[in-house]
């Protein structure tokens, strides 16, 4: 890519930032009369025109449903979206095309897992254990999963800094737990979680881990086969691809003995009133016509990480994270909530005697897009007894200046409401 | 820079910072609570009535400073009223904050509010007081909810 440029000196690569920022139309726009700084990514990120021009390209000339038809559309629309399949798999390096499932996102596979695997093999008074850091949609699936079975949900506490407590998770396995479900990267904090540890100890009691994938996949590569996690899922939105569209991975050997997900086309391979045969993996899990584009985009912003290289991404981000870290909290009655070691992208913050909404709104009167509120994680708050955190969350194309902007924004946050 | 002034003028800073009648009633005649799922404000406001007046009110609760100066002045401006007169006025509000032609005469106050309209996501935050207002007044017992 273009926009990558070997350094003068030395092997590094470095990358011009101003010109990843020609490839996202949206970012070239004005927010009440400023520059949009848009630092939402955790939200969702924006999509590069290689990804509009994929979406359009497909409806426009090969537009037709998968797996079907015979003729040439049919051909088309069946591969590109297959390859999209490849494209997933190298890009966390699984070991097999057919472990790659397409659902609409992180919600969806999660509560996949919750609904096959978990419904066969959590039973009455088994446990299944997550951490206090998790987003709501990895509770909410394990909890009606354990309503019903009358199953018990476990939590690993975090400490103040945002971390969880890797010895009280050891105390909390057993041999009543059937799974583990934690987040690689915290969505409202932006602590990296020790999922390698966490794995590792997981299955030295022989259970399964499922990580929710939709914060790290954008910020670094994974590795699923390094990792030996059972699951991994994450969403096609926050990693520049389309929205409505997502990933499950899981090994082989798990989906082949899990029930079918939904029912319907496409997941069977012979169906009579008697008896229906189901199709093997993935398309067991795949019922009914899929998002074809969404894949294809996926597909497309796969192609474009690739090219800017997810090592380059990963220290572009921790160096402007670490700028902002540093700006933000010289500013006097501004606390940074979640002090992680490791951490990636976000940065939530309260200042003092300002409810997060008003910093919002005027901040947004500045050009300055972040996210207010709980971050779809109560839990988190009821933590650090915070009602809600104003969230600035980075990707490449972000900048130092929109970071000074942010800044001199809190600032006229705190002159309005001194 | 203007509309935010207009939003955040002195009275609501003022009102947010050091809300009015922020406290629980001893004995209220009428309970509701309020709730925006969407920032987390909630609300718990108590109202004791003395023949078909508002003869004292109160709150209690954690929001932004929309929510908090709203709830405020709201209390301010029942207190004494009418069940009638505070249905009214809470339609006046209400026009004040969603529609650009709305008349803030007899509103006192409440007036200020007007700002809020140029910003259509923070209407939720203004009247969350007075759906639990209308909610308490109505006897409801199920918690108000802005979504």
């Amino acid at each position: 890519m273009s926009a990558i440029k070997p350094a003068a000196m030395g092997s590094s690569l470095t990358f011009d930032v101003q010109q990843i920022r020609n490839d996202f139309p949206i970012l070239n726009q004005r927010v009440h009369g400023k520059p949009l700084a848009y630092l939402d990514n955790a939200a969702t990120t924006q999509k590069p025109r290689q990804v509009i021009e994929a979406l359009t390209r497909y409806y426009s000339a090969d537009n037709a449903n998968i797996h079907r038809g015979v003729h040439q559309l049919a051909e088309r629309a069946t591969r590109e979206y297959e390859e999209s399949r490849i494209k997933v798999q190298h890009w966390i390096n699984a070991a097999d095309a057919r472990e790659i499932i397409f659902v609409r996102g992180t919600t969806e596979a999660i509560n996949l897992v919750a609904q096959t695997y978990g419904r066969s093999n959590v039973g009455p008074g088994d446990e299944v254990i997550i951490s206090a850091l998790e987003h709501h949609s990895n509770i909410v699936p394990w909890q009606i999963l354990c309503e019903e079975k009358d199953a018990r949900l476990r939590v690993i506490p975090i400490d103040d800094r945002g971390e969880v407590l890797i010895d009280a998770f050891r105390e909390l396995l057993s041999d009543r737990t059937r799974l583990v479900a934690i987040g690689h990267v915290s969505n409202a904090l932006g602590s990296v979680n020790p999922i390698r540890e966490i794995i590792r100890t997981a299955h030295s009691w022989n259970v399964p881990v499922l990580i929710d994938g939709a914060q790290s996949v954008p910020h670094f590569e994974v590795d699923v086969q390094e990792l030996d996690c059972d699951f991994y899922a994450f969403s096609g939105h926050k990693m520049y691809g389309p929205t409505g569209f997502g990933i499950l991975y899981a090994k082989a050997g798990l989906l082949e003995k899990m029930p079918p997900y939904q029912g319907g086309g496409d997941m069977i391979r012979s169906v009579t009133f008697e008896k229906t045969l189901y199709n093997d993996i993935p398309y067991k899990f795949e019922a009914g016509t899929p998002d074809i584009a969404g894949a294809i985009g996926l597909g497309a912003a796969i192609d474009y990480l690739a090219e800017i290289g997810m090592a380059n991404i990963a220290a572009y981000e921790e160096e402007l994270l670490s700028y902002a870290e540093k700006k933000i909290s010289r500013i006097d009655g501004v606390c940074i909530v979640g002090t992680a070691a490791q951490k990636a992208s976000v940065i939530s913050f309260v200042v003092d005697g300002v409810h997060p909404h008003d910093v919002g709104t005027i901040l947004d009167r500045e050009g300055i897009a972040v996210r207010t509120g709980h971050h779809c994680a109560q839990p988190v708050m009821d933590r650090f007894n915070i009602p809600a955190t104003t969230r600035a969350s980075l990707a490449f194309y972000n900048t130092r200046e929109e970071i000074d902007r942010l800044t001199a924004g809190i600032v006229r946050v705190k002159e309005l409401f001194a | 820079m203007s509309e935010l002034n207009e939003l955040y003028q002195e009275l609501i800073i003022d009102h947010s910072k050091r809300p009015r009648n922020f406290h629980r009633l001893e004995d209220p005649k009428r309970t509701a609570q309020g709730y925006n799922p969407l920032c987390g404000d909630k609300i718990t406001l108590d109202v004791k009535l003395e023949n078909n007046h508002i003869g004292d009110i109160g709150f209690q609760g954690s929001g932004c400073a929309i929510s908090t100066a709203s709830a405020s002045l709201m209390t301010e401006s029942v207190k004494g009223k009418t069940l009638q007169e505070a249905d009214v006025l809470f339609d006046k509000f209400h026009s004040l904050i969603t529609n650009d032609k709305a008349d803030a005469s007899g509103m006192g106050k409440l007036a200020v509010f007007s700002g809020v309209r140029e910003f259509p996501a923070r209407a939720k935050c203004a009247t969350l007081a007075w759906h639990t207002l209308r909610a308490a007044l109505q006897e409801r017992d199920t918690p108000v909810s802005t979504e």
